[in-house]
Protein backbone atom coordinates (compact mmCIF):
# COMPACT_ATOMS: atom_id res chain seq x y z
CA UNK A 1 0.00 0.00 0.00
CA UNK A 2 2.36 2.56 -1.25
CA UNK A 3 0.83 5.86 -2.13
CA UNK A 4 2.31 9.22 -2.71
CA UNK A 5 1.65 11.91 -0.14
CA UNK A 6 1.22 15.22 -1.88
CA UNK A 7 3.40 17.97 -0.49
CA UNK A 8 1.46 19.93 2.09
CA UNK A 9 0.80 23.39 0.92
CA UNK A 10 1.78 25.06 4.15
CA UNK A 11 5.09 23.31 4.16
CA UNK A 12 4.40 21.86 7.58
CA UNK A 13 5.83 18.45 8.20
CA UNK A 14 3.03 15.98 8.52
CA UNK A 15 4.45 12.97 10.25
CA UNK A 16 3.04 10.57 7.71
CA UNK A 17 5.65 11.09 5.06
CA UNK A 18 8.37 9.69 7.22
CA UNK A 19 6.70 6.33 6.97
CA UNK A 20 5.68 6.33 3.37
CA UNK A 21 7.92 5.97 0.42
CA UNK A 22 7.94 9.10 -1.61
CA UNK A 23 9.39 12.30 -0.27
CA UNK A 24 8.97 15.38 -2.37
CA UNK A 25 11.92 17.61 -3.07
CA UNK A 26 10.27 20.24 -0.90
CA UNK A 27 10.12 17.88 2.06
CA UNK A 28 13.74 16.99 1.62
CA UNK A 29 14.71 20.64 1.58
CA UNK A 30 12.69 21.39 4.69
CA UNK A 31 14.03 18.34 6.45
CA UNK A 32 17.62 19.19 5.67
CA UNK A 33 17.08 22.72 6.93
CA UNK A 34 15.67 21.33 10.16
CA UNK A 35 18.54 18.91 10.59
CA UNK A 36 20.96 21.70 9.94
CA UNK A 37 19.25 23.96 12.46
CA UNK A 38 19.28 21.23 15.10
CA UNK A 39 22.93 20.46 14.40
CA UNK A 40 23.78 24.12 14.73
CA UNK A 41 22.19 24.26 18.18
CA UNK A 42 23.88 21.17 19.55
CA UNK A 43 27.23 21.56 21.26
CA UNK A 44 29.94 20.35 18.90
CA UNK A 45 31.13 16.86 19.60
CA UNK A 46 34.82 16.13 19.55
CA UNK A 47 35.62 19.59 18.21
CA UNK A 48 37.86 21.60 20.41
CA UNK A 49 36.45 25.04 21.12
CA UNK A 50 39.10 27.71 20.77
CA UNK A 51 39.43 28.73 24.40
CA UNK A 52 40.26 32.24 25.50
CA UNK A 53 43.81 32.60 26.72
CA UNK A 54 42.64 33.02 30.27
CA UNK A 55 40.62 29.90 30.96
CA UNK A 56 41.84 29.01 34.42
CA UNK A 57 42.77 25.40 33.87
CA UNK A 58 44.32 25.98 30.48
CA UNK A 59 47.66 27.48 29.54
CA UNK A 60 48.65 28.66 26.08
CA UNK A 61 52.33 28.00 25.42
CA UNK A 62 53.87 29.63 22.37
CA UNK A 63 57.11 27.94 21.48
CA UNK A 64 59.50 27.31 18.65
CA UNK A 65 59.00 24.47 16.23
CA UNK A 66 62.21 22.83 17.46
CA UNK A 67 60.90 21.97 20.94
CA UNK A 68 57.76 20.54 19.41
CA UNK A 69 59.16 18.80 16.32
CA UNK A 70 61.88 17.14 18.35
CA UNK A 71 59.26 15.51 20.57
CA UNK A 72 60.55 17.11 23.79
CA UNK A 73 57.23 18.72 24.74
CA UNK A 74 55.29 15.51 24.26
CA UNK A 75 57.83 13.92 26.56
CA UNK A 76 57.75 16.43 29.43
CA UNK A 77 54.34 18.15 29.33
CA UNK A 78 52.29 15.21 30.67
CA UNK A 79 54.28 15.60 33.92
CA UNK A 80 53.21 19.25 34.22
CA UNK A 81 49.58 18.43 33.47
CA UNK A 82 49.59 15.63 36.01
CA UNK A 83 51.15 17.75 38.74
CA UNK A 84 49.09 20.91 38.28
CA UNK A 85 45.91 19.81 36.52
CA UNK A 86 46.51 22.61 34.03
CA UNK A 87 46.11 21.64 30.39
CA UNK A 88 48.69 23.07 28.02
CA UNK A 89 47.82 24.19 24.52
CA UNK A 90 50.99 24.33 22.45
CA UNK A 91 51.37 26.77 19.57
CA UNK A 92 54.55 25.81 17.73
CA UNK A 93 55.77 28.67 15.54
CA UNK A 94 58.94 30.60 14.78
CA UNK A 95 60.49 32.65 17.59
CA UNK A 96 59.36 35.85 15.83
CA UNK A 97 55.73 34.79 15.80
CA UNK A 98 55.91 33.39 19.32
CA UNK A 99 57.05 36.80 20.58
CA UNK A 100 54.33 38.49 18.51
CA UNK A 101 51.73 36.17 20.06
CA UNK A 102 52.98 37.17 23.50
CA UNK A 103 52.78 40.87 22.65
CA UNK A 104 49.25 40.46 21.36
CA UNK A 105 48.21 38.65 24.53
CA UNK A 106 47.41 35.48 22.60
CA UNK A 107 49.81 33.35 24.65
CA UNK A 108 50.38 33.04 28.40
CA UNK A 109 53.95 31.81 28.41
CA UNK A 110 56.76 31.60 25.86
CA UNK A 111 59.53 29.04 25.45
CA UNK A 112 61.86 30.43 22.79
CA UNK A 113 65.50 30.74 21.79
CA UNK A 114 66.69 34.17 20.73
CA UNK A 115 68.32 35.67 23.77
CA UNK A 116 68.70 39.27 22.65
CA UNK A 117 65.13 39.51 21.45
CA UNK A 118 63.89 37.90 24.65
CA UNK A 119 65.73 40.48 26.70
CA UNK A 120 64.27 43.21 24.56
CA UNK A 121 60.82 41.66 25.14
CA UNK A 122 61.36 41.97 28.89
CA UNK A 123 62.75 45.51 28.55
CA UNK A 124 59.63 46.53 26.66
CA UNK A 125 57.54 45.30 29.56
CA UNK A 126 55.81 42.39 27.85
CA UNK A 127 57.27 39.92 30.32
CA UNK A 128 58.33 40.53 33.93
CA UNK A 129 61.34 38.26 33.60
CA UNK A 130 63.18 35.69 31.50
CA UNK A 131 64.76 32.48 32.78
CA UNK A 132 67.30 30.11 31.32
CA UNK A 133 65.86 26.64 30.77
CA UNK A 134 68.23 24.56 28.69
CA UNK A 135 70.36 24.65 25.60
CA UNK A 136 70.81 22.49 22.61
CA UNK A 137 73.15 23.04 19.73
CA UNK A 138 73.13 23.69 16.05
CA UNK A 139 75.01 21.68 13.48
CA UNK A 140 75.98 22.43 9.91
CA UNK A 141 74.71 19.60 7.77
CA UNK A 142 75.24 18.81 4.13
CA UNK A 143 75.70 16.09 1.54
CA UNK A 144 78.21 13.31 2.15
CA UNK A 145 80.22 14.40 -0.92
CA UNK A 146 80.75 17.77 0.82
CA UNK A 147 81.54 19.84 -2.30
CA UNK A 148 82.75 22.82 -0.24
CA UNK A 149 85.05 20.63 1.85
CA UNK A 150 83.95 21.74 5.33
CA UNK A 151 83.85 18.38 7.08
CA UNK A 152 85.46 18.45 10.49
CA UNK A 153 86.06 22.19 10.60
CA UNK A 154 85.87 23.65 14.11
CA UNK A 155 84.77 27.16 13.22
CA UNK A 156 81.26 27.64 11.90
CA UNK A 157 82.15 31.02 10.40
CA UNK A 158 85.11 29.54 8.48
CA UNK A 159 82.86 26.76 7.19
CA UNK A 160 80.31 29.31 5.99
CA UNK A 161 83.12 31.20 4.22
CA UNK A 162 84.08 28.07 2.32
CA UNK A 163 80.49 27.37 1.33
CA UNK A 164 80.18 30.92 -0.02
CA UNK A 165 83.50 30.68 -1.88
CA UNK A 166 82.52 27.37 -3.45
CA UNK A 167 79.06 28.81 -4.27
CA UNK A 168 77.71 25.53 -2.93
CA UNK A 169 73.94 25.45 -2.57
CA UNK A 170 72.79 26.53 0.91
CA UNK A 171 69.16 26.48 2.03
CA UNK A 172 68.31 29.10 4.65
CA UNK A 173 65.28 29.14 6.93
CA UNK A 174 64.78 32.81 6.06
CA UNK A 175 61.82 33.01 8.42
CA UNK A 176 62.81 35.03 11.47
CA UNK A 177 63.16 31.87 13.57
CA UNK A 178 65.82 31.44 16.26
CA UNK A 179 67.69 29.18 13.86
CA UNK A 180 67.65 31.85 11.18
CA UNK A 181 68.82 34.52 13.62
CA UNK A 182 71.72 32.23 14.56
CA UNK A 183 72.54 31.66 10.89
CA UNK A 184 72.63 35.41 10.28
CA UNK A 185 74.98 35.81 13.22
CA UNK A 186 77.39 33.28 11.74
CA UNK A 187 77.33 34.94 8.31
CA UNK A 188 78.05 38.22 10.05
CA UNK A 189 80.97 36.67 11.87
CA UNK A 190 82.22 35.33 8.54
CA UNK A 191 81.95 38.82 7.08
CA UNK A 192 79.70 37.67 4.26
CA UNK A 193 76.32 38.90 3.07
CA UNK A 194 74.94 35.74 1.51
CA UNK A 195 73.20 36.31 -1.79
CA UNK A 196 73.10 34.76 -5.22
CA UNK A 197 71.73 31.64 -6.83
CA UNK A 198 73.54 29.38 -4.38
CA UNK A 199 71.73 30.88 -1.39
CA UNK A 200 68.07 29.87 -1.14
CA UNK A 201 65.94 31.67 1.42
CA UNK A 202 63.03 29.29 1.95
CA UNK A 203 60.97 30.97 4.64
CA UNK A 204 59.83 27.63 5.99
CA UNK A 205 60.15 25.46 9.09
CA UNK A 206 63.15 23.28 9.97
CA UNK A 207 61.53 20.08 8.71
CA UNK A 208 60.71 21.57 5.30
CA UNK A 209 64.15 23.15 4.97
CA UNK A 210 65.85 19.84 5.77
CA UNK A 211 63.73 18.23 3.04
CA UNK A 212 64.76 20.89 0.58
CA UNK A 213 68.44 20.53 1.48
CA UNK A 214 68.11 16.78 1.15
CA UNK A 215 66.41 16.94 -2.25
CA UNK A 216 68.95 19.38 -3.63
CA UNK A 217 71.90 17.93 -1.71
CA UNK A 218 72.56 21.34 -0.23
CA UNK A 219 74.00 22.63 3.04
CA UNK A 220 71.92 24.04 5.85
CA UNK A 221 72.04 24.95 9.52
CA UNK A 222 69.83 22.82 11.74
CA UNK A 223 69.28 22.28 15.43
CA UNK A 224 70.68 18.90 16.34
CA UNK A 225 67.47 17.45 17.73
CA UNK A 226 65.34 18.07 14.64
CA UNK A 227 68.15 16.86 12.41
CA UNK A 228 68.62 13.60 14.34
CA UNK A 229 64.89 12.95 14.43
CA UNK A 230 64.64 13.51 10.67
CA UNK A 231 67.80 11.58 9.84
CA UNK A 232 66.23 8.48 11.27
CA UNK A 233 63.46 8.90 8.72
CA UNK A 234 65.97 8.70 5.90
CA UNK A 235 67.54 12.11 5.30
CA UNK A 236 70.55 11.71 3.05
CA UNK A 237 72.58 14.41 4.83
CA UNK A 238 75.35 14.31 7.42
CA UNK A 239 76.59 16.45 10.28
CA UNK A 240 79.72 18.13 8.93
CA UNK A 241 80.51 20.86 11.49
CA UNK A 242 79.67 20.89 15.20
CA UNK A 243 80.97 22.00 18.58
CA UNK A 244 81.77 25.66 17.86
CA UNK A 245 80.51 27.66 20.90
CA UNK A 246 78.66 30.02 18.54
CA UNK A 247 76.45 27.05 17.67
CA UNK A 248 75.04 26.74 21.19
CA UNK A 249 71.41 27.61 21.47
CA UNK A 250 70.00 28.89 24.76
CA UNK A 251 66.29 28.48 25.47
CA UNK A 252 64.48 30.90 27.75
CA UNK A 253 61.05 30.84 29.33
CA UNK A 254 59.03 34.05 29.69
CA UNK A 255 55.68 34.51 31.43
CA UNK A 256 53.62 37.16 29.63
CA UNK A 257 52.84 40.24 31.72
CA UNK A 258 49.14 40.33 32.57
CA UNK A 259 47.20 43.48 31.74
CA UNK A 260 43.60 44.63 31.77
CA UNK A 261 43.05 44.22 28.03
CA UNK A 262 44.02 40.60 27.69
CA UNK A 263 42.95 37.70 29.81
CA UNK A 264 46.40 36.30 30.55
CA UNK A 265 46.51 33.20 32.72
CA UNK A 266 49.40 34.54 34.75
CA UNK A 267 49.08 32.11 37.66
CA UNK A 268 49.40 29.13 35.36
CA UNK A 269 52.28 30.81 33.51
CA UNK A 270 54.22 31.23 36.77
CA UNK A 271 53.45 27.62 37.70
CA UNK A 272 54.88 26.59 34.33
CA UNK A 273 58.05 28.65 34.78
CA UNK A 274 58.60 27.21 38.25
CA UNK A 275 57.95 23.71 37.01
CA UNK A 276 60.25 23.80 33.97
CA UNK A 277 63.14 25.28 35.99
CA UNK A 278 62.67 22.83 38.88
CA UNK A 279 65.36 20.17 39.47
CA UNK A 280 63.00 17.28 38.67
CA UNK A 281 61.91 18.70 35.32
CA UNK A 282 65.48 19.60 34.49
CA UNK A 283 66.42 15.98 35.03
CA UNK A 284 63.51 14.91 32.84
CA UNK A 285 64.75 17.21 30.06
CA UNK A 286 68.25 15.76 30.34
CA UNK A 287 66.93 12.24 29.94
CA UNK A 288 65.07 12.98 26.72
CA UNK A 289 66.42 11.46 23.55
CA UNK A 290 68.85 8.97 25.07
CA UNK A 291 66.52 6.06 24.58
CA UNK A 292 65.09 7.20 21.25
CA UNK A 293 68.03 8.77 19.45
CA UNK A 294 70.99 7.45 21.40
CA UNK A 295 72.08 10.91 22.47
CA UNK A 296 70.96 13.65 24.81
CA UNK A 297 69.27 16.43 22.82
CA UNK A 298 68.72 19.20 25.36
CA UNK A 299 71.07 20.23 28.14
CA UNK A 300 69.22 21.76 31.10
CA UNK A 301 70.89 24.77 32.70
CA UNK A 302 68.26 26.58 34.77
CA UNK A 303 69.96 27.98 37.81
CA UNK A 304 67.18 27.19 40.23
CA UNK A 305 65.78 30.57 39.32
CA UNK A 306 62.20 30.61 40.45
CA UNK A 307 59.85 33.21 39.08
CA UNK A 308 58.09 33.72 42.38
CA UNK A 309 55.45 31.86 44.28
CA UNK B 1 40.99 45.94 13.29
CA UNK B 2 44.06 48.05 13.81
CA UNK B 3 46.23 45.51 12.05
CA UNK B 4 43.92 45.44 9.04
CA UNK B 5 44.03 49.22 8.77
CA UNK B 6 47.81 49.29 9.06
CA UNK B 7 47.94 46.49 6.49
CA UNK B 8 45.90 48.64 4.14
CA UNK B 9 48.33 51.53 4.54
CA UNK B 10 51.27 49.17 4.10
CA UNK B 11 49.69 47.73 0.94
CA UNK B 12 49.33 51.22 -0.52
CA UNK B 13 52.92 52.03 0.37
CA UNK B 14 54.24 48.87 -1.29
CA UNK B 15 52.23 49.52 -4.44
CA UNK B 16 53.13 53.21 -4.69
CA UNK B 17 56.83 52.54 -4.11
CA UNK B 18 56.74 49.57 -6.51
CA UNK B 19 58.66 47.57 -3.93
CA UNK B 20 61.10 45.34 -5.80
CA UNK B 21 60.40 42.08 -4.02
CA UNK B 22 56.67 42.77 -4.27
CA UNK B 23 56.92 43.24 -8.03
CA UNK B 24 58.89 39.99 -8.23
CA UNK B 25 56.36 38.10 -6.13
CA UNK B 26 53.32 39.44 -8.00
CA UNK B 27 55.06 38.80 -11.31
CA UNK B 28 55.79 35.19 -10.45
CA UNK B 29 52.25 34.63 -9.10
CA UNK B 30 50.76 35.88 -12.37
CA UNK B 31 53.29 33.97 -14.47
CA UNK B 32 52.76 30.64 -12.72
CA UNK B 33 48.98 30.84 -12.42
CA UNK B 34 48.64 32.42 -15.87
CA UNK B 35 50.66 29.68 -17.54
CA UNK B 36 48.80 26.98 -15.64
CA UNK B 37 45.48 28.55 -16.63
CA UNK B 38 46.59 28.79 -20.26
CA UNK B 39 47.49 25.10 -20.32
CA UNK B 40 44.21 24.21 -18.60
CA UNK B 41 42.20 26.16 -21.16
CA UNK B 42 44.14 24.63 -24.03
CA UNK B 43 43.44 21.12 -22.76
CA UNK B 44 40.29 21.61 -20.70
CA UNK B 45 38.03 23.47 -23.14
CA UNK B 46 38.33 20.84 -25.92
CA UNK B 47 37.91 18.12 -23.31
CA UNK B 48 34.80 19.82 -21.90
CA UNK B 49 33.33 20.33 -25.37
CA UNK B 50 33.96 16.72 -26.24
CA UNK B 51 32.39 15.44 -23.02
CA UNK B 52 29.44 17.79 -23.48
CA UNK B 53 28.70 16.78 -27.06
CA UNK B 54 29.41 13.10 -27.24
CA UNK B 55 27.63 10.25 -25.58
CA UNK B 56 29.79 7.21 -25.03
CA UNK B 57 30.28 4.19 -22.83
CA UNK B 58 32.01 5.12 -19.58
CA UNK B 59 30.97 8.73 -19.85
CA UNK B 60 29.55 8.74 -16.37
CA UNK B 61 32.86 7.55 -15.02
CA UNK B 62 34.68 10.28 -16.93
CA UNK B 63 32.31 12.95 -15.64
CA UNK B 64 32.53 11.67 -12.08
CA UNK B 65 36.31 11.77 -12.37
CA UNK B 66 36.21 15.38 -13.59
CA UNK B 67 33.85 16.37 -10.78
CA UNK B 68 36.16 14.76 -8.24
CA UNK B 69 39.04 16.63 -9.81
CA UNK B 70 37.18 19.89 -9.24
CA UNK B 71 37.52 19.35 -5.51
CA UNK B 72 41.09 18.06 -5.38
CA UNK B 73 42.86 19.21 -2.21
CA UNK B 74 45.88 21.28 -3.32
CA UNK B 75 48.14 19.81 -0.63
CA UNK B 76 47.47 16.29 -1.85
CA UNK B 77 48.25 17.27 -5.44
CA UNK B 78 51.37 19.02 -4.16
CA UNK B 79 52.43 15.97 -2.22
CA UNK B 80 51.96 13.58 -5.14
CA UNK B 81 53.80 15.86 -7.56
CA UNK B 82 56.54 16.31 -4.94
CA UNK B 83 57.01 12.55 -4.71
CA UNK B 84 57.07 12.24 -8.51
CA UNK B 85 59.67 14.99 -8.88
CA UNK B 86 61.73 14.03 -5.84
CA UNK B 87 65.29 12.81 -6.32
CA UNK B 88 64.15 9.27 -5.68
CA UNK B 89 60.93 9.75 -7.67
CA UNK B 90 60.32 8.57 -11.23
CA UNK B 91 60.65 12.10 -12.65
CA UNK B 92 63.54 13.15 -10.43
CA UNK B 93 65.87 13.43 -13.41
CA UNK B 94 63.96 16.45 -14.69
CA UNK B 95 65.24 18.54 -11.79
CA UNK B 96 61.93 20.41 -11.62
CA UNK B 97 61.44 20.27 -7.85
CA UNK B 98 61.61 23.73 -6.20
CA UNK B 99 61.32 25.48 -9.57
CA UNK B 100 58.38 27.43 -11.07
CA UNK B 101 57.86 24.56 -13.52
CA UNK B 102 56.76 22.26 -10.72
CA UNK B 103 54.35 24.95 -9.54
CA UNK B 104 52.85 25.34 -13.04
CA UNK B 105 52.44 21.57 -13.17
CA UNK B 106 50.49 21.29 -9.89
CA UNK B 107 48.34 24.32 -10.67
CA UNK B 108 47.51 22.92 -14.09
CA UNK B 109 46.40 19.68 -12.46
CA UNK B 110 44.24 21.72 -10.08
CA UNK B 111 42.57 23.99 -12.65
CA UNK B 112 42.18 21.57 -15.56
CA UNK B 113 39.16 19.72 -14.09
CA UNK B 114 37.48 23.03 -13.21
CA UNK B 115 37.86 24.38 -16.74
CA UNK B 116 36.81 21.07 -18.35
CA UNK B 117 33.90 20.52 -15.95
CA UNK B 118 32.38 23.99 -16.28
CA UNK B 119 32.87 23.96 -20.06
CA UNK B 120 31.05 20.65 -20.24
CA UNK B 121 28.14 22.04 -18.22
CA UNK B 122 28.00 25.11 -20.45
CA UNK B 123 27.90 22.97 -23.60
CA UNK B 124 25.20 20.79 -22.04
CA UNK B 125 23.04 23.82 -21.44
CA UNK B 126 22.85 24.68 -25.12
CA UNK B 127 19.43 23.47 -26.42
CA UNK B 128 19.99 20.05 -28.01
CA UNK B 129 17.76 20.97 -30.92
CA UNK B 130 20.42 23.36 -32.10
CA UNK B 131 22.79 20.59 -33.10
CA UNK B 132 20.11 18.90 -35.20
CA UNK B 133 19.16 22.18 -36.77
CA UNK B 134 22.77 22.99 -37.65
CA UNK B 135 23.32 19.54 -39.10
CA UNK B 136 20.19 19.73 -41.18
CA UNK B 137 21.44 23.04 -42.54
CA UNK B 138 24.53 21.18 -43.72
CA UNK B 139 27.09 22.40 -41.12
CA UNK B 140 30.33 20.45 -40.91
CA UNK B 141 31.24 18.91 -37.51
CA UNK B 142 33.81 21.68 -36.98
CA UNK B 143 31.19 24.33 -37.69
CA UNK B 144 28.77 22.64 -35.27
CA UNK B 145 31.41 22.59 -32.54
CA UNK B 146 32.40 26.21 -33.04
CA UNK B 147 28.78 27.35 -33.03
CA UNK B 148 28.12 25.43 -29.80
CA UNK B 149 31.17 26.97 -28.24
CA UNK B 150 30.00 30.40 -29.32
CA UNK B 151 26.54 29.82 -27.88
CA UNK B 152 28.04 28.60 -24.62
CA UNK B 153 30.67 31.36 -24.42
CA UNK B 154 29.37 32.88 -21.18
CA UNK B 155 29.65 29.53 -19.44
CA UNK B 156 33.09 28.86 -20.89
CA UNK B 157 34.25 32.22 -19.58
CA UNK B 158 32.91 31.26 -16.17
CA UNK B 159 35.00 28.11 -16.45
CA UNK B 160 38.12 30.21 -17.00
CA UNK B 161 37.22 32.48 -14.06
CA UNK B 162 36.72 29.49 -11.78
CA UNK B 163 40.02 27.98 -12.85
CA UNK B 164 41.93 31.19 -12.24
CA UNK B 165 40.30 31.88 -8.89
CA UNK B 166 41.17 28.42 -7.65
CA UNK B 167 44.87 28.59 -8.41
CA UNK B 168 45.84 32.22 -7.84
CA UNK B 169 44.62 31.89 -4.23
CA UNK B 170 46.04 28.41 -3.66
CA UNK B 171 48.92 27.92 -1.25
CA UNK B 172 49.17 24.23 -0.38
CA UNK B 173 50.68 22.83 -3.55
CA UNK B 174 53.01 25.71 -4.47
CA UNK B 175 54.45 25.72 -0.95
CA UNK B 176 55.26 22.01 -1.18
CA UNK B 177 56.66 21.79 -4.69
CA UNK B 178 57.99 25.35 -4.98
CA UNK B 179 59.55 25.67 -1.54
CA UNK B 180 58.81 29.41 -1.18
CA UNK B 181 62.38 30.36 -2.15
CA UNK B 182 62.88 34.13 -2.17
CA UNK B 183 63.28 35.46 -5.70
CA UNK B 184 62.80 32.01 -7.23
CA UNK B 185 59.56 30.37 -6.21
CA UNK B 186 57.95 32.76 -3.73
CA UNK B 187 54.44 33.77 -4.75
CA UNK B 188 51.83 35.92 -2.99
CA UNK B 189 50.16 33.14 -1.05
CA UNK B 190 53.37 31.57 0.24
CA UNK B 191 54.70 35.02 1.14
CA UNK B 192 51.54 35.60 3.21
CA UNK B 193 52.11 32.34 5.10
CA UNK B 194 55.73 33.34 5.74
CA UNK B 195 54.94 36.84 7.00
CA UNK B 196 52.20 35.47 9.25
CA UNK B 197 54.66 32.98 10.73
CA UNK B 198 57.15 35.77 11.28
CA UNK B 199 54.52 37.79 13.11
CA UNK B 200 54.59 40.57 10.48
CA UNK B 201 50.82 40.79 10.42
CA UNK B 202 50.77 44.22 8.73
CA UNK B 203 52.78 42.99 5.79
CA UNK B 204 50.80 39.73 5.65
CA UNK B 205 47.52 41.63 5.47
CA UNK B 206 49.01 44.00 2.91
CA UNK B 207 49.96 41.08 0.67
CA UNK B 208 46.51 39.58 1.24
CA UNK B 209 44.86 42.81 0.12
CA UNK B 210 47.07 42.93 -2.97
CA UNK B 211 46.11 39.33 -3.78
CA UNK B 212 42.43 40.18 -3.39
CA UNK B 213 42.85 43.25 -5.57
CA UNK B 214 44.59 41.20 -8.23
CA UNK B 215 41.87 38.54 -8.28
CA UNK B 216 39.20 41.21 -8.35
CA UNK B 217 40.83 42.99 -11.27
CA UNK B 218 41.18 39.75 -13.22
CA UNK B 219 37.55 38.85 -12.62
CA UNK B 220 36.42 42.36 -13.45
CA UNK B 221 38.20 42.19 -16.78
CA UNK B 222 36.68 38.81 -17.58
CA UNK B 223 33.25 40.01 -16.58
CA UNK B 224 33.70 43.00 -18.81
CA UNK B 225 34.58 40.67 -21.64
CA UNK B 226 31.50 38.61 -20.87
CA UNK B 227 29.36 41.76 -20.93
CA UNK B 228 30.71 42.60 -24.36
CA UNK B 229 29.86 39.10 -25.53
CA UNK B 230 26.32 39.43 -24.26
CA UNK B 231 25.73 42.74 -25.96
CA UNK B 232 26.86 41.44 -29.35
CA UNK B 233 24.21 38.75 -29.26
Amino acid sequence: MKHRIPPTRSGRLDGAFFFHGAMSLRHIVILSFLLFAVAACLPPVGVEQPPAAGTRDELVLATTTSTYDSGLLDYILPDFERKTGIRVRVIAVGTGQALALGKAGDADVLLVHAREREEQFVAEGYAPSRHDVMYNDFVIVGPAEDPAGIRGMTSAAEAFKRIAQAQALFVSRGDDSGTYIKEQKIWQEAGITPQGDWYESAGQGMGAVLNMANEQQAYTLSDRSTFLARQREGLDLEILVEGDPVLFNQYGVLPVTPDKEHDINYGAAIAFVNWITSPETQELIASYGIEQFGSQLFFPNARGNQAGD
Amino acid sequence: MDTIFRGFVEALRLIVELDRSLVEIVGLSLQVSGLALGLSVLLGVPLGVWLGMRRFRGQRLAVATIYTGMGLPPVVVGLVVYLLLSRQGPLGQLGWLFTPRAMVLTQTILSLPLVAGFTMTAINSVPPGLILQLRSLGATPTQVTLTLLYEARAGVLAAVVAGFGAIISEVGSVMIVGGNIAGKTRVLTTAIVLETRKGNFDLAIALGLILLGLTFTANWMLLHLQGRFESTR
